[in-house]
């Protein structure tokens, strides 16, 4: 059987589609599913065995991205989500649902659920605007089901204007799941434009301790073809993102 | 109830003060040493201690990057720092506030039940600089008066003022009028209604017994608008020539004489659909249809640069969705004044082109980036004509399932709103982009324009595509210019409607009828639906966020009829409304043809380093990288042609390739512009020809079959009531009907903007130069196929194909086997034989190949004999072909003009003739920024 992964379609998600195209190709029966439909079926979350916040733009960023749809998931789903965590099913965001999972405190550490306590942030690029362009990705964790034994670089866009991960007190290695790097493997070294956003650490995903959950800014939903590479008229093919998406999808057909 | 004031401040280095403090040194303002910006919340309601300290920890700052501090107004929050001036900014009341809606709905979701009302602004901390200077930077960057309000300290908040909702109904006396009276009463409520106009609405209410109330008049004057029924591509023109005055000519109609009988005669079978909708539309494949559209918001965005280009994206992307298709692509030209003016010679009351294109560029990207659709297209051009008039051409595309759009309401059908709710904003936009600007226009027009709201509109796509698949609706139409009164009228035209202004959801009380009946409040669509498919909707609505509002019925009585509750405030003849004003009659003047001694001396050898190097950073060709990084051109994952391209993705496309996601098998669309305002200024006609030939030309180059390529007019003009100018749009038309013909290229949709000039405090007329875009879409059969311009490897031969005319005229000629020559390129794609190519335009062939070199990060040895390497010319193209296709190419070029003029080589460097430049230093020069 396919895994089901649940594509929650919040007020302003844009790359919902997109996602659920890379989950698909990575045999995954993805289904969109909207916030309010959600919020009227809380038990349906249960159903799925991948829970995925697609990129997008939701409530415009209105007082910092991803922070009113994380207010949403506290008031709505706090139980459903975090029973859905805890049972180590695989959880993904990516751009805006980084930012989601990070200001609802599920990333990096655990929720706490009495009160919000960030750690961490994703806040303004530091060139100080939105910026689209590819970047390549290393994957530097083994812990995390999404990257682990990721061996070639992933090469795919970013789209954000509030990616710069910063946080008070340094993240353990171990939460890094994906950094920035130059196309040969080396580090950034916070060198713009190879780290796009100025992130501590050239930090491109983080996950959480158990490895199940991962958020990243990077869109490796948007090099699943080859003709969606930006040199494939030069004959390059390298650096696809599905690999990340069947890892979370193979991991959830084996739960 | 109280009102609280909260000020967030950034901890560490914030990127946005640096901005301001840029930006304010390009202005002139070299005395400013610092400046810090600071968000500010206004809050007003019954609130305890906790729950503000609440409110500032988990809904109005980041707690990692932000912290806030509150007081209780009227209390002032701080004494300023000495040696430095606080300014604080907000909005006027009426103008959208996304943000303001969003701190009352979560305050509520965090259980903080007090909160009643919201308000935002921003505070700014300025060093270095005294109060009226000050004053002059929130004048020239940090305000806009048109949306905002500012003073010097501390700002009162305004919020929307709730005055009960008047109701009032004014009865205009018409049917007395003299010929002057009526004229002054078009003038005073600024209907931009002619003499001619102004009458036939006389007869009309003379014939009817009675006086027009206010909510008819204007809703005639928006009918009868330039921007919704184009009258001057509508009227019959006399023309007359300054070369032989015995000549005299008349056409009725451009539209139906240049524009329309072109695409009849082409009659091709992929087309869908032209002129009649809200955008035009083309075959895909056996499932799909795409639909192309592009708009002007031009005068909007003069006067507020970044609401002007946002709702300008929102607006056409409401044409898309008005055909019932799902938007894929956004395209964004854009032409402004030098970036470098002299502040002081600006004239009086306009904005400087560099805040302009900031705003614009700012707006351009918000909305398209928010609602998720790729800009993947576009240009910016600069000329001093468009110093007080900035042109914003924003398009978009859009798929849909073939025969499932529908455009037939039916009688006992409900008149059904959907999308953002209705306020005073926008009001006369219609007229007001009919009209020639002045100093004043940017305070009395200053409500035509808004900030957009993308979420909204991106709850419209989600409703919308859903809704067209279940079969939800029998019409659909989107709300702009002209708003209710324009919408529900031009639905309601062949059939009748009766609907209650009481009905219509507003986003604060104390709107007069005609207010909400012509507010263009943006993100609104108008539906016809069934009654029986109300509820259906509704759920559909409720599920992503968005509101339905039933306002009323199709009738079949082919009347508009409005109330007001129980008063009746329209009840007008639709034949009148839509057929009854009266066709202008114009008068044109074609001049002679300016000829202008253009030929520049050949260069010599030692410059032309020099000189290629400094067309490289040229404004007009130097890189648009900053602002194409801005935009998301990567977002529902069908980019396959980028629009920056290359080894260091730094080069420039000559087209965008998209494979729309959910289409099966490999076709993808092309889309390309050609804009050439020098061209304007010198002969209309051939302009009109060489836009188009460079439009299907840059698509032919990414992979376009030639032969299935649709177009886009857009014509941005002056003032049509002076002979010359409209004698120039008259040849413009003319040159885009023998153009399209030549080519087999069908215009499938278009739109006009005239009237963009500036009268001056100077007494002056400041007009932009005579502007065409056209904006094509094409067909690639395999995106697979698609072709780059960055050269690819080196040993492989370079060719130019095309007929390069040494002879330089006044404007480039578009050689007769252009054509055939677009036609064996595409040929030789499909058979793998193309390597990469890229289309002589601005900077000729020394520049093409110079980009060429920057994409690849290659050299390459190019011998040219003619002296004209820099000079435009059209019809033709570089391409690169490796050495063991070389007789196959030729084969495929037999009886063409094409001249193999080099190689490319290892060594980064291009020599051209005798001449070698580093390619470093193309990229350097190339990546200049203005």
């Amino acid at each position: 059987m396919k895994p089901k992964a649940l594509v929650l379609q919040a007020h302003g998600s844009n790359r919902d589609f997109d996602v659920m195209d890379a989950l698909t190709l990575a045999g995954a029966d993805a289904t969109g599913v909207p916030l309010n439909e959600l919020r009227n079926h809380k038990s349906l979350l249960a159903d799925f065995q991948l829970l995925v916040v697609p990129g997008g733009f939701s409530y415009a960023d209105a007082l910092g991205a991803g922070k009113l749809l994380a207010l949403d998931l506290a008031s709505y789903f706090a139980d459903e989500v975090s029973a859905f965590v805890d049972a180590t099913k695989p959880v993904i965001g990516i751009c805006n649902g980084f930012q989601v999972l990070v200001k609802a405190g599920i990333l990096p550490g655990k929720q706490n659920q009495t009160q919000v306590k960030n750690e961490a942030t994703l806040t303004f690029n530091a060139e100080g605007h939105f910026e689209c362009r590819w970047v390549n990705l290393k994957s530097t964790s083994q812990n995390c089901i999404w990257t682990k034994d990721l061996n070639e670089i992933i090469t795919c866009p970013i789209a954000h204007g509030e990616g710069n991960f910063q946080s008070i007190e340094n993240i353990s290695s171990e939460h890094i799941a994906l950094t920035y790097v130059n196309a040969n493997g080396s580090s950034a070294n916070g060198v713009y434009p190879i780290n796009p956003n100025g992130s501590t650490m050239d930090i491109a995903g983080i996950t959480n301790a158990k490895g199940n959950v991962l958020g990243l800014m990077p869109h490796p939903e948007n090099h699943i073809y080859l003709w969606q590479h930006p040199r494939h008229t030069r004959g390059e093919t390298s650096g696809s993102g599905l690999k990340l998406f069947e890892n979370g999808v193979n991991y959830a057909r084996q739960m | 109830m109280s009102i609280y004031k909260f000020l967030v401040q950034t901890k560490n280095k914030d990127p946005r003060s640096n901005g301001y403090l840029r930006d304010a040194h390009l202005l002139g303002f070299q005395l400013l040493k610092r400046i810090s910006v600071q968000d500010l919340y206004f809050i007003e309601g019954q609130l305890s201690q906790e729950e503000l300290q609440q409110l500032a920890l988990k809904l109005l700052t980041d707690p990692v990057t932000q912290s806030a501090l509150w007081i209780e107004l009227p209390a002032p929050l701080s004494t300023p720092q000495p040696d430095s001036v606080i300014l604080e900014v907000s909005l006027r009341p009426g103008v959208t506030d996304p943000v303001a809606e969003q701190i009352v709905r979560a305050s509520h979701e965090l259980k903080i039940n007090g909160v009643h009302r919201a308000a935002t602004g921003l505070r700014f901390q300025v060093e270095g600089l005294k109060v009226e200077q000050v004053e002059q930077l929130a004048k020239a960057l940090l305000a806009n008066n048109v949306i905002q309000h500012w003073t010097i300290g501390e700002i009162t908040p305004s919020f929307p003022e709730e005055v009960e909702s008047s109701g009032e109904v004014e009865i205009i006396p018409i049917r007395k009028l003299s010929n002057d009276k009526l004229l002054a009463l078009s003038k005073e409520r600024r209907a931009a209604l002619d003499l001619a106009e102004m009458k036939a609405v006389q007869d009309y209410f003379i014939e009817a017994k009675r006086d027009p109330t206010d909510v008819e008049f204007e809703t005639i004057a928006q009918t009868w608008s330039e921007h919704c029924v184009h009258k001057t591509f509508k009227a019959k023109i006399d023309i007359r020539y300054s070369n032989d005055e015995s000549r005299i000519s008349n056409i009725d109609s451009l539209i139906k004489t240049y524009l329309k009988s072109a695409t009849d005669k082409i009659n091709a079978p992929w087309v869908i659909s032209a002129f009649v909708d809200n955008a035009g539309i083309i075959d895909f494949d056996d499932e799909f249809e795409i639909s192309f559209k592009a708009e002007t918001h031009n005068h909007p965005s003069a006067v507020e640069p970044f609401g002007g280009a946002n709702t300008g994206v929102g607006g056409v992307i409401r044409d898309v969705l008005g055909v019932s298709a799902k938007p894929i692509a956004n395209t964004d030209i854009l032409c402004f004044g030098p970036q470098d003016l002299d502040p002081k010679s600006l004239p009086e009351g306009v904005l400087h082109p560099r805040r302009i294109q900031s705003g614009v560029v700012a707006g351009v990207q918000d909305y398209g980036n928010k609602i998720g659709i790729p800009t993947v297209n576009g240009a910016i051009l600069y000329d001093e004509g468009y110093t007080a008039n900035p042109l914003v051409f924003c398009g978009c595309v859009g798929i849909a399932p073939k025969g499932k759009h529908k455009k037939n309401p039916q009688v006992g059908d409900r008149v059904v709103v959907l999308g953002g709710r209705t306020g005073r904003d926008g009001l006369r936009g219609a007229t007001f982009s009919s009209m020639t600007m002045d100093a004043q226009t940017g305070e009395v027009s200053g409500a035509s324009v808004q900030i957009g709201d993308p979420i909204t509109e991106k709850g419209l796509i989600d409703v919308i595509v859903r809704a067209r698949d279940l079969e939800l609706y029998n019409d659909i139409t989107d709300c702009g210019a002209g708003g209710l009164s324009s919408a529900v009228g031009e639905m309601a035209s062949s059939i009748g409607c009766d609907v209650d202004l009481t009905r219509v959801k507003l986003k604060y009380p104390g709107l007069a009828p005609w207010e909400i009946w012509l507010s263009e409040a943006q993100e609104r669509m108008v539906f016809a639906v069934a009654p029986e498919k109300i509820s259906d909707l509704q759920k559909l609505c409720d599920t992503f966020n968005t509101e339905l509002t039933d306002i009323g019925e199709f009738t079949g009585k082919n009347r508009l009829i409005v109330r007001y509750g129980e008063k009746s405030v329209v009840n007008m003849d639709n034949e009148f409304l839509h057929e009854g004003i009266p066709q202008r009659q114009l008068k044109a003047v074609i001049r002679e043809q300016r000829i202008e001694n253009i030929i520049s001396a050949p260069i010599p050898n030692h410059l032309i380093s020099s000189h290629l190097l400094s067309l490289l950073s040229s404004p007009n060709i130097a890189s648009k990288a900053s602002t194409i990084r801005i935009y998301d051109h990567e977002v529902q994952g069908g980019t396959v042609v980028k629009p920056l391209t290359g080894i260091e993705a730094d080069a420039p496309s000559d087209a965008a390739v998209i494979k729309p996601i959910g289409t099966k098998g490999t076709k993808g669309i092309v889309l390309s512009n050609g804009i050439n305002p020098e061209f304007g200024k010198r002969d209309a006609y051939q302009m009109a020809w060489s836009v188009m030939d460079e439009a299907i030309r840059n698509a032919v180059a990414v992979g376009a079959d030639p032969e299935r390529i649709a177009v886009l007019d857009n014509f941005c003009w002056g003032d049509p009531l002076r002979p010359e100018t409209l004698g120039a749009l008259v040849e413009a038309c003319r040159g885009c009907h023998d153009a399209s013909l030549f080519y087999g290229t069908p215009f499938i949709s278009g739109k006009d903007s005239l009237n963009n000039e500036y009268l001056g405090a100077d007494g002056l007329r400041h007009a932009i130069p005579p502007t065409l875009l056209i904006s094509a879409i094409g067909i690639i059969q395999d995106v697979n196929q698609s072709i780059t311009m960055d050269l690819k490897e080196a040993g492989n031969l370079i060719y130019l194909v095309g007929n390069f005319q040494t002879e330089q005229k006044n404007i480039p000629n578009v050689p007769k086997s252009a054509l055939q020559v677009y036609k064996a390129l595409h040929q030789a794609i499909k058979n793998n034989l193309i390597r990469s190519a890229h289309d002589l335009s601005e900077g000729g062939l020394g520049v093409a190949i110079a980009e060429m070199c920057i994409g690849g990060r290659l050299g390459a040895e190019v011998k040219f004999e003619s002296l004209n390497i820099f000079n435009e010319v059209n019809g033709c193209l570089l391409v690169e072909v490796t050495p063991k296709n070389e007789s196959a190419f030729e084969k495929q070029f037999a009886n063409l003009p094409f001249q193999k003029i080099g190689e490319v080589t290892t060594k980064p460097i291009l020599k051209l003739n005798e001449t070698e430049i580093r390619v470093e230093e193309l990229v350097q020069a190339f990546n200049t920024s203005h």
